[in-house]
């Protein structure tokens, strides 16, 4: 009941997307991405690599609307994004929790700004924080959780507020690398149980493959499609799957394919 | 999905085995544990502190009474006692304690009322801070009692004088302490709650003035010392009354016990407030994180 809508995720659609960005010490316009197109499907979990700098991370905050696009077209369910929205959510590569409230205070948080009314809200967060489990930790403070259980608390604040699209921009990459893997397996519980549409950036192609009914490879900077694969791979999916050859085998492809990008950036920039 | 999440969180802390349970309860007392007080250990900073003081007042008291010194310039806490008996006898020290209470309680009073609003909006409004920084590091600078024979022309050698002295003292701690505390604000935290569509108001109500809490009473705590050095000197150069032209008096009349009698009560005042403070900031600070100092 709680998981609302659950379900019904979003469609994305970017065309011809490009980013411009002002940079303040050389006093110029900066490209970072260059005529993206791309659709992202209903309840697809969509994984996003490329090399540092790509401009992956700056894409999908123009996707939760934080970025204004400066060409082409982005449009999530056939309507422009023109700003935040309930509708997507976003969870950070910091758990950027706020650090004088418990993890209720933290979950309830993005309801609290829709103006949810405080009981309801309340309720509705415990079940999220159940869902990423924290049982037992609504009363902890984020100084006394690890960094796995903050970025779960994370996961459930964007969560709690039932989008129908979910933006993870690195949310583990500052885990352990042991950590790291059970949070993988936890989020695609989570996304299991929840039928959200979620785009998924990293740098690690492993995390990508493992994750993505589709691997996204950017190229370097400006970000463009370079390569689109689709993972064909059973779910649910346990960690083991990651030694078996058909999971190698994407992997080998898609950094191939990044290290191609790589190369190429290296030598147009050497000359 | 119960047995999902059991495998799935193996990093919250997992209970001991089942068996071995009982065991460990009945073992912690004899058990070492880093980081567990022992008994005396929870007391020790009181103990250290109080033991020090009263071996620091009992040599006093010693040279004292060897009138190795004139008591005229080096009265022992004995006569210190003496002096403070004589004084709440005579009953004048009340209307001092009531007049220098009033300089205070007003001039701080209006300060952080002043302050705290004005270092919100200044920290949360670029522009205005622009505006009135200028203003602000002017003052901030001057040493505040330099400005006193002006405050006396101005407002006469009657408590309003004072007041004013004090406000200024305590005014700029606090809202520089405010703005800082608002500017401290985290750029990872604003740009998640943008993410969620807050509006500004959002933003300042559930990041900005949280946020700026202990920086706020940090500043208050600094104002409440620098309201101190307001009202003494303040009384010191030109007063009608006031636990510091009581002490000016006694000075001039070489009554050295009652100087030191004039200058425990401040200091009493000050410990007092600061330590009140200091319990609300610990209250307002249960998030940070422990260390084991």
């Amino acid at each position: 009941m709680e998981a609302g809508t659950g379900g019904h995720g979003a469609r994305l659609r970017a065309r011809d997307v490009t980013i411009h960005y002002w940079l303040e010490r050389s006093n110029s316009a900066f490209l970072a991405v260059d005529g993206i197109n791309l659709d992202v499907h209903e309840g697809e979990l969509l994984s996003i690599v490329g090399p540092s700098g790509c401009g992956k991370s700056t894409f999908l905050n123009a996707v939760d609307g934080l970025l204004p696009i400066s060409g082409g077209s982005l449009t999530l369910n056939g309507r422009a994004i023109s700003g935040p929205g309930r509708d997507r959510a976003m969870a950070f590569q910091q758990p950027n929790l706020l650090p004088w409230r418990t993890v209720m205070g933290n979950v309830v948080y993005g309801l609290e700004l829709q103006g949810r009314p405080m009981g309801e809200a309340r309720k509705h967060a415990q079940h999220f924080i159940e869902l990423v489990g924290l049982h037992g930790f609504a009363d902890a403070y984020p100084s006394e959780l690890s960094g796995g259980m903050q970025q779960r608390v994370n996961l459930a604040r964007a969560l709690a507020i039932d989008p129908q699209m979910l933006l993870l921009d690195e949310p583990f990459a500052a885990l352990d690398a042991q950590t790291r893997e059970f949070m993988q397996l936890e989020l695609l519980r989570v996304w299991s149980e929840t039928g959200k549409t979620a785009i998924f950036i990293t740098h690690d192609i492993k995390e990508a493959v493992y994750l993505a009914d589709r691997v996204v490879v950017f190229s370097a900077r400006p970000g463009r499609v370079r390569q689109i694969y689709d993972i064909d791979l059973p779910r649910p999916r346990s960690l083991s799957i990651k030694r078996e050859p058909h999971f190698l085998a994407y992997e080998d492809a898609i950094w191939g394919c990044i290290e191609e990008e790589v190369t190429a950036a290296n030598e147009a920039a050497r000359g | 999905m119960a047995t999902v999440r059991d495998k799935s969180v193996p990093e919250e802390p997992a209970p001991a085995a089942r068996g071995d349970a009982r065991r460990t309860e009945l073992r912690m007392t004899d058990l070492r544990i880093p980081g567990r007080p022992g008994r005396l250990r929870r007391y020790e900073p009181t103990l250290i502190g109080v033991g020090s003081a009263l071996m620091f007042l009992i040599v006093w008291q010693a040279v004292a009474s060897a009138r190795l010194v004139s008591p005229l310039f080096l009265p022992g806490p004995l006569d210190i006692v003496d002096a403070f008996v004589v004084l709440f006898a005579q009953g004048q020290i009340w209307n001092d304690i009531w007049v220098s209470g009033q300089e205070v309680v007003y001039g701080y009073g209006l300060a952080v009322l002043i302050a705290l609003p004005l270092g919100l909006l200044m920290g949360w409004y670029r522009r205005l801070n622009y505006a009135l920084d200028p203003f602000i590091s002017f003052f901030y600078s001057t040493p505040r009692v330099a400005l006193l024979p002006l405050l006396i022309l101005w407002f006469g050698i009657g408590i309003w004088s004072k007041i004013a002295v004090v406000f200024l003292g305590s005014f700029f701690p606090v809202v520089i302490n405010t703005i800082a505390g608002v500017r401290n604000l985290d750029a990872g935290l604003i740009k998640t709650s943008r993410s969620f569509g807050a509006t500004d108001a959002q933003i300042f109500r559930t990041l900005a003035l949280p946020g700026s809490v202990p920086f706020i009473l940090a500043g208050l705590r600094l104002g409440v010392g620098h309201a101190l050095i307001g009202v003494v000197v303040g009384e010191l150069v030109a007063a009608q009354a006031g636990v510091g032209l009581m002490m000016a008096k006694a000075g001039a009349t070489f009554q050295t016990a009652k100087v030191f009698a004039g200058l425990i009560i401040v200091a009493g005042t000050g410990i007092i407030i600061t330590g009140i403070l200091q319990r609300i900031e610990g209250r307002f600070q249960a998030w940070k994180p422990q260390n084991n100092t």
